[in-house]
């Protein structure tokens, strides 16, 4: 009976699971879980504070999936070291697992600059985990001034989620523009004023260089008064135990098609992995849900010893501030060509006569049909790409390829 | 399994399936009452062009990509279905992000709904297909 073990317990390893099951009915899995809950919904997290989800319906999987996969889960365990020879993975609580296939989903980590005066911060929170956001609600009050450090997707969502039950929220960053990885200039300014109307202070191209109990000094010499810091700078992931074992670590855990490291045995899926991103045309973490699951769907295959190769990620968003609801997908180089209508900025990117990604601000109707051309690499001169612009439409494919689509088995 | 299949020559773009859609789920005994004057949403959408129409609803795909990217773990396969938990949705609209068919659109409350097939009200096979004039969709196997 083949053994397999899952470091780390979130979206990944979930994937691993499924994908181990979908070939190997009898191996027995063990999950290393730092966390001391079951798989949960961590992007969830920021809908958990503004009350559009509970503890019970954030759970990703039912309370049966470890039960029916046949799962022995290790919580509040962490794995220290992987000895890549002997096959076992060493445990901080002085156990060790032996391995026929390891899949290292280990996650990521705050990544938190060493500011001055941090440790004179009474109230300050990371926004990653379910724990985070506990600790973190258990701080909100009415008047509660609060400072998040970072306007990126999580620091942007912990704003949204804690808006209304606490008295004023500033957000600031180094960047000059909000949501800086995924929005170009004139679209993050699109968001950042839908934001500003909602009561959310900016300071952008401006950070926090020091500390004193309740006040940040900024870099242009502003003081911002806060009772509660949220730091979001950004994550780093996990890679230290690839690393120390020998394997190719770079930004992430360097992944191929597969998910196989360059270490025997051992596959990588999730925030911890480096994989190829197919509109980048290289490498990227792709610290994104659905990549999460995808990589380790593919890892748990091939650990089962099936071929699953992962050969399209992109970075792709859905996202949306007080209503205001936006999409991004793929990278931004090559032509960049736009439809602005009443309340919507839609640009797309186009390179070697192919969609290779876009941003859309305030329509996303059948979005995904975008997201598939990117993904399939289809050469827009064999759809009708000028009217797709307008709305996303199954309307732009040929009739042929149509009754393909919604006449066959898909 | 049976799947709803399109057969857009036969389309005349009349919404039939949309309306006999949001009527199904309604929960009313009525279509006029249910429906009349106020903004349906179906979960089957007809694409209209000048001369072409036909209706879009879930494919129920055997490799679905919703299911694996669903942020909250709501949307399921069962018995070949596609389901959604419309309790666990929390609208992040991530289905409609990486629905290659445009297959996808939220519900009156925000959160996302999809054809099930007519499986979980009490329709038992799809409404939108038993009112179609025209058999331009259709509920049966195919190449499986």
């Amino acid at each position: 009976m083949k053994r397999y073990v899952i470091i780390g317990n979130g979206t990944a390893a979930v994937g691993c699971v499924e994908g181990i099951r979908s070939l190997d009915k009898d191996g027995a899995i063990t999950v290393v879980s730092k966390e001391p809950h079951p798989v949960y919904s961590r992007p969830l997290i920021s809908y958990y504070l503004e009350g559009k989800t509970d503890l019970e319906r954030m759970k990703y999987r039912g309370d049966s999936f470890y039960d029916d996969n046949g799962c022995q889960v290790l919580y509040g365990v962490s794995a220290d070291t992987i000895d890549p020879q002997s096959q076992t993975v060493s445990l901080d609580n002085g156990e060790s697992l032996p391995y026929d296939a390891l899949c290292v989903a280990a996650g990521s980590n705050p990544f938190v600059p060493p500011f001055e005066g941090l440790e004179t911060v009474e109230k300050k929170f990371s926004f990653m985990t379910l724990d985070d956001a506990l600790a973190l609600e258990k701080e909100l009050t009415a008047n509660a001034r609060v400072l998040i450090v970072g306007a990126g997707l999580i620091g942007l969502k912990c704003a949204e989620g804690i808006h209304d039950r606490v008295g004023h929220i500033t957000v600031c960053d180094l960047a000059d523009r909000v949501l800086s990885s995924i929005l170009d200039a004139d679209c993050a300014a699109v968001v950042q004023q839908h934001l500003e109307e909602n009561g959310i202070e900016f300071l952008l191209a401006d950070t926090a260089v020091r500390f004193e109990k309740n006040t940040a000094f900024m870099k242009s010499g502003r003081t911002v008064e806060f009772d509660l810091l949220v730091l979001a700078v950004g994550v780093r992931a996990n890679t230290a135990l690839v690393k120390d074992a020998g394997g190719t670590v770079n930004r992430g855990v360097v992944v191929n098609e597969a998910m196989a490291t360059d270490l025997p045995a051992v596959w990588a899926a999730g925030d911890c992995a480096e994989g190829f991103d197919a509109s980048l045309g290289a490498n990227r973490v792709l610290a994104i849900l659905p990549n999460a699951y995808l990589q380790g769907h593919t890892a748990g295959v091939n650990m089962a010893g099936g071929s699953a190769a992962f050969d399209n990620a992109i970075p792709m968003n859905s996202i949306g501030f007080f209503g205001f609801h936006m999409m991004t997908a793929g990278s931004y180089d090559g032509e960049m060509t736009e439809e602005r209508s009443d309340g919507v900025l839609k640009r797309f990117f186009i390179k070697d006569g192919k969609l290779n990604g876009y941003i859309l601000l305030g329509a996303t109707d059948r979005a995904g049909i975008y997201t598939a051309l990117i993904r399939d690499k289809t050469p827009l001169d064999t759809i009708d790409f000028e009217m797709t612009k307008k709305a996303a439409s199954n309307m732009i494919f040929s009739r042929e390829i149509r009754r393909k689509r919604f006449g066959g088995v898909v | 399994m049976k799947r709803v299949y399109v057969n857009e020559e036969w389309c005349l773009g009349c919404h039939l399936c949309e309306y006999n859609c949001a009527f199904a789920n309604s929960g009313r005994k009525d279509m006029a009452f249910a429906l009349k004057d106020k903004p349906i949403f179906p979960r089957i959408h007809v694409e209209d062009g000048e001369r072409i129409h036909f209706a879009v609803s879930c494919r129920h795909c055997t490799d679905p990509i919703c299911v694996k990217s669903c942020i909250a773990g709501a949307i399921s396969k069962k018995d070949g279905v596609v389901k959604i938990d419309r309790t666990k949705c929390v609208g992040c609209l991530t289905c409609v992000l990486v629905c290659p068919y445009g297959a996808l659109a939220p519900g009156e409350n925000g959160t996302m709904q999809k054809c099930e097939l007519c499986l979980e009200n009490t329709c038992g096979a799809p409404a939108c297909v038993t009112g179609c004039p025209n058999r331009a969709i259709v509920y049966e196997e195919r190449g499986e």
